[in-house]
């Protein structure tokens, strides 16, 4: 959200809307969010808003000589990674044999997971950034567990093609705003162009919820006169809508009711919760509201305090979602410091490197190495093949959909980039993305790369970008 | 010379507990960065001798008995120079009493001057300054006015003086920005701009402050109507027609006679052709252009205008439908078109700090490795955070650049400084050493472990 850099107002108002919380899991069973109580079937008998993604076509690819990162911290020089029929079928050194598929010479490359972003307003909150495009936070309640982001992501948003070419996303989570104390339910999308949201919606993963701590819905609902108007009034509201909740899922939930369906799906464990929250002392008592409740936090987001309770945080298995550098802009990020990871790192607890900006989700290799980096100057040394995972492996685990994708591992989606150098270097970008086998960006293909409806017959179609 | 030398002098003579003083030194074996768009060359020296560059380069020999750093696998450059910023006007973003940015609320526009509110102990100035930012400029948002007001040339170094020129330029915004603040439409900026810069030029010469000509050329555009001449000039029979105030008229006077730049915010490509077209009903204005997302689309046109930019570094979304060209191409294919591009307007907190600069324009460099994007040289990307700005501020000889006689900040890099991995290990302003921490260095050193077996971490200090 930092467009105008110049006019900085815009930036700040977009930033009150961020947040997050999942509750953990690497649950991909659950992840049906097309059955069960996470989403009752329709009258149809169907899953409301199914996803109709299908890969598209790909050819059997051996991606050789390049340094592989696997994703879940390991590292093979001269590696060697087949994909064929949209999965991963083979990661492993120079003697894989390569009999069947088309070569692909990687030497002085890199190859990675697919890009994760956990931390997306793309589509809900895209570009260009006018009025009639704000669709991220219900502001007008707040507890707002019955919307879905789904209903307001456009697909046509060009931020989805920047953050493929330049980021090399394939999978990313687009989550409701940080006005309101429960903001709705995420959408996890793969990060291929289509007509429809249904046509972009990652088969198999599971809901998440967003829920916000701290400034953002005591301002939204105390200037208007209205609870919360406190940090106590936050925690007021939470803890009456759970409760309501339990009885409503304790009962036998004949009745059709959005917000408690949602609600009681993260009761049940199947919908995940991702809690905006920047401060320490706030996790701590979110981690406790969530054990009185009876529920898990999966990821705090924005969480750019977590270095002052990596403890508490390993202990509950709750990860951090942060970015490397952001401090200041509000009071509850005053104590951001760069060193936030590598300290989350050292303690044992995990991290997420998310972006929340359309912009910085086109760099979150970069924002990853600068969080690397800070730890290194401090004697906390972490290997590159462990940060990828920050960007990979870890936000999928948070997502609950490390099961399908996040590493490469056989039989895994081949969600794939191969980087023209280091990815944890400025002076790297992705030459290639294909997502579930099928190439959907190519660097050294002008034509390989997605334009939205918008930039159609408008300056600058066709551009690099 | 400068406010600042003539400040520390005194401060030595009233003898301040550890005023640091500029220090005599030759730091040799490395890769140095002169900052002129040249690539950096290794092996070199760096000579500074009472606060200021006697030498930098490969066969520069080190004066008997000076002080030698052994620099052998660092990395020298000049001290970045940050364009557009507001460090010193704020702390926290959204806590409005803290942040004198904007201001919203204000019956002036172009009078408003930042000098007074600057503070050096600004957090976001210690940061800054540990990135390896040396200078800046800093500007006042437009808010109540489509004039932002008088902006500084500062230093960032922890001393109690931070301005190095006050009232350096003037700010004011057209586009999308400037549209909304003047009333809901670029006419209306255009109009305000237009009167506001006739009134100031009567104003001035009412009180004789500069000399413009008694009757200006005869406007004109095309085959179109003419442009009426009361709407550029100080012919009109309604001398009392005023909008600006006496403080926004005299503020502007510099700016119209050419005394004071004007920088002029603008995105879209013909929005950037109406700002270089000012010149035209104005031809004093020394124009800056702010923003320019678009401007590779008008490169030629303000190549040949003389305008330098200070741009945008990577922004490549339509965020507004003034930036649909928006492209990270935009900055190497100005600077292929000749024009002087510094990247600035890092503001904030957020992806848009100023010590994020290198980053920006490390991928600048990027760039080159992708078909059909355009790129720059390592020297041209270090040259937009160093000498360009430093140059569009006026001080091309003196900040941004690594030769003889100019100003002793020179920055020592654990690696390439454009590398996401690299940092400033030491940081000299005038050739004075500077102190690298902040209120996050602290918070980092207090939670390097969470052991409180003996005391809270409240003591830990």
């Amino acid at each position: 959200m930092t467009d105008r850099k110049f006019l900085p107002a815009i930036a700040l108002a977009a930033l009150a809307v961020t947040g997050c919380a999942t509750t953990n899991s690497s649950n991909d069973t659950a992840s049906s969010a097309s059955s069960s109580e996470a989403a009752p079937l329709g009258v149809d008998g169907r899953a409301p808003y199914a996803s109709t993604y299908e890969a598209y076509p790909g050819t059997p690819t051996a991606l050789v000589g390049a340094t592989v990162y696997d994703g879940k911290g390991g590292r093979i020089d001269n590696g060697t990674v087949l994909f064929s029929d949209g999965e991963i079928v083979g990661v492993g050194d120079a003697s894989l044999s390569t009999d069947g598929y088309t070569v692909m010479d990687g030497r002085g490359k890199f190859v990675t997971p697919g890009i994760i972003d956990i931390h997306s307003h793309l589509g809900d909150y895209p570009t260009p950034s006018v009025d009639a495009h704000s669709d991220g936070n219900e502001a007008t309640s707040p507890t707002t567990p019955d919307v879905w982001a789904e209903h307001s992501v456009w697909p046509q948003d060009p931020g989805f093609s920047r953050a493929l070419a330049n980021g090399g996303i394939t999978a990313l989570q687009i989550l409701p705003g940080s006005a309101n104390l429960v903001g709705g339910r995420s959408v996890t999308l793969k990060n291929v162009p289509s007509r429809t949201v249904q046509g972009m919606k990652f088969p198999g993963a599971p809901y998440g919820m967003k829920m916000a701590c701290g400034e953002n819905p005591k301002r939204v609902y105390g200037s208007r006169g209205q609870k919360p108007s406190t940090r106590m009034g936050n925690f007021a509201v939470n803890r009456q809508t759970w409760l309501d909740a339990r009885e409503y899922a304790t009962g036998d939930r004949s009745d059709r009711d959005l917000k408690n369906e949602t609600l009681a799906g993260v009761l049940d464990g199947e919908i995940l919760v991702h809690n905006h929250c920047y401060r320490a002392d706030e996790m701590a008592l979110v981690m406790d509201m969530a054990k009185e409740m009876g529920y898990k936090v999966s990821a705090f987001h924005h969480a750019v305090e977590s270095y002052k309770i990596g403890d508490l945080l390993r202990e509950n298995d709750v990860c951090s979602a942060i970015w490397a550098d952001w401090y200041g802009f509000k009071m509850e990020s005053y104590d951001g410091i760069p060193e936030n990871g590598a300290l989350l790192s050292q303690a044992g607890a995990c991290v997420v490197i998310h972006s929340d900006d359309e912009n910085g989700i086109q760099r979150l290799n970069q924002e990853a190495a600068k969080a690397q980096a800070a730890g290194a100057r401090m004697g906390i040394d972490i290997p590159d093949a462990e940060v990828i995972r920050w960007l990979t492996l870890n936000p999928a685990k948070a997502m609950g959909i490390d099961g399908m994708t996040g590493s490469l591992e056989t039989g895994k989606m081949a969600d794939v980039v191969l980087w023209n150098g280091d990815p944890l270097s400025v002076y790297s970008r992705p030459e290639k993305v294909w997502i579930d086998g099928a190439l959907m960006y190519d660097a050294m293909d002008r034509r390989r790369r997605p334009i939205s409806d918008f930039e159609l017959g408008q300056p600058g179609e066709g551009d690099v970008k | 010379m400068s406010i600042r030398s003539k400040l520390l002098a005194a401060l030595a003579l009233i003898a301040l507990p550890a005023a640091a003083s500029a220090q005599d030194m030759a730091i040799t074996g490395v890769t140095l960065a002169t900052g002129d768009g040249s690539d950096p060359v290794e092996g070199a020296t760096v000579v500074v001798r009472g606060g200021q560059i006697v030498a930098a380069g490969r066969d520069v020999a080190v004066p008997g008995g000076m002080e030698t750093i052994d620099g052998s696998g660092k990395w020298v450059t000049p001290g970045l120079f940050s364009a557009m910023s507001t460090l010193g006007l704020w702390d926290v973003g959204a806590v409005e009493e803290s942040n004198d940015e904007a201001a919203g609320d204000s019956p002036f526009g172009a009078a408003l001057d930042v000098a007074p509110a600057l503070n050096p102990a600004s957090q976001h100035v210690a940061i800054s300054r540990a990135g390896g930012i040396t200078r800046a400029s800093v500007f006042s948002r437009p808010s109540s006015s489509i004039f932002g007001g008088q902006g500084a040339v500062v230093d960032l170094g922890a001393d109690p003086d931070m301005i190095e020129k006050p009232r350096a330029f003037q700010f004011v915004a057209l586009g999308e920005y400037g549209a909304r603040i003047a009333g809901g439409s670029r006419t209306s900026a255009h109009a305000l701009l237009r009167n506001a810069l006739r009134e100031a030029r009567q104003y001035g010469t009412d009180s004789r402050i500069s000399g413009v000509p008694s009757r200006p050329p005869e406007q004109t555009t095309g085959d179109d109507i003419p442009l009426d001449p009361r709407l550029a000039d100080n012919q009109t029979e309604r001398g009392d027609d005023v909008l600006l105030s006496r403080f926004d008229a005299a503020a502007l006077v510099p700016v119209v006679n050419g005394q004071q730049p004007l920088y002029v915010y603008a995105e879209r490509a013909s929005d950037i052709r109406e700002v270089l077209a000012l010149k035209r009903d104005f031809p004093n204005l020394r124009l800056v252009l702010v923003g320019a997302s678009e401007g590779w689309m008008v490169a030629r046109d303000i190549a040949a205008a003389g305008v330098p930019v200070i741009a945008d570094p990577l922004d490549d979304l339509p965020a507004s439908f003034e930036q649909l060209a928006a492209t990270q191409s935009n900055v190497p294919r100005m600077v292929q078109a000749g024009v002087q591009v510094a990247i600035g307007g890092l503001t904030g907190g957020t992806g848009d700090q100023p010590r994020n600069l290198p980053q920006f324009a490390g991928n600048l460099v990027a760039l080159s490795k992708i078909p059909g994007a355009s790129g720059l040289t390592w020297g041209q990307a270090f040259a937009t955070i160093s000498s360009v700005p430093a140059a569009i501020a006026g001080y091309g000889d003196r900040y941004g650049v690594l030769r003889a006689g100019a100003a002793g900040d020179v920055v020592i890099w654990d690696g390439d400084p454009l590398e996401v991995s690299s940092s400033p290990e030491r940081v000299f302003i005038d050739g004075v050493e500077q102190p690298l921490v902040s209120h996050q260095t602290r918070l980092r050193e207090r939670y390097r472990d969470l052991d409180e077996s003996d005391l809270p971490k409240a003591y830990d200090w």
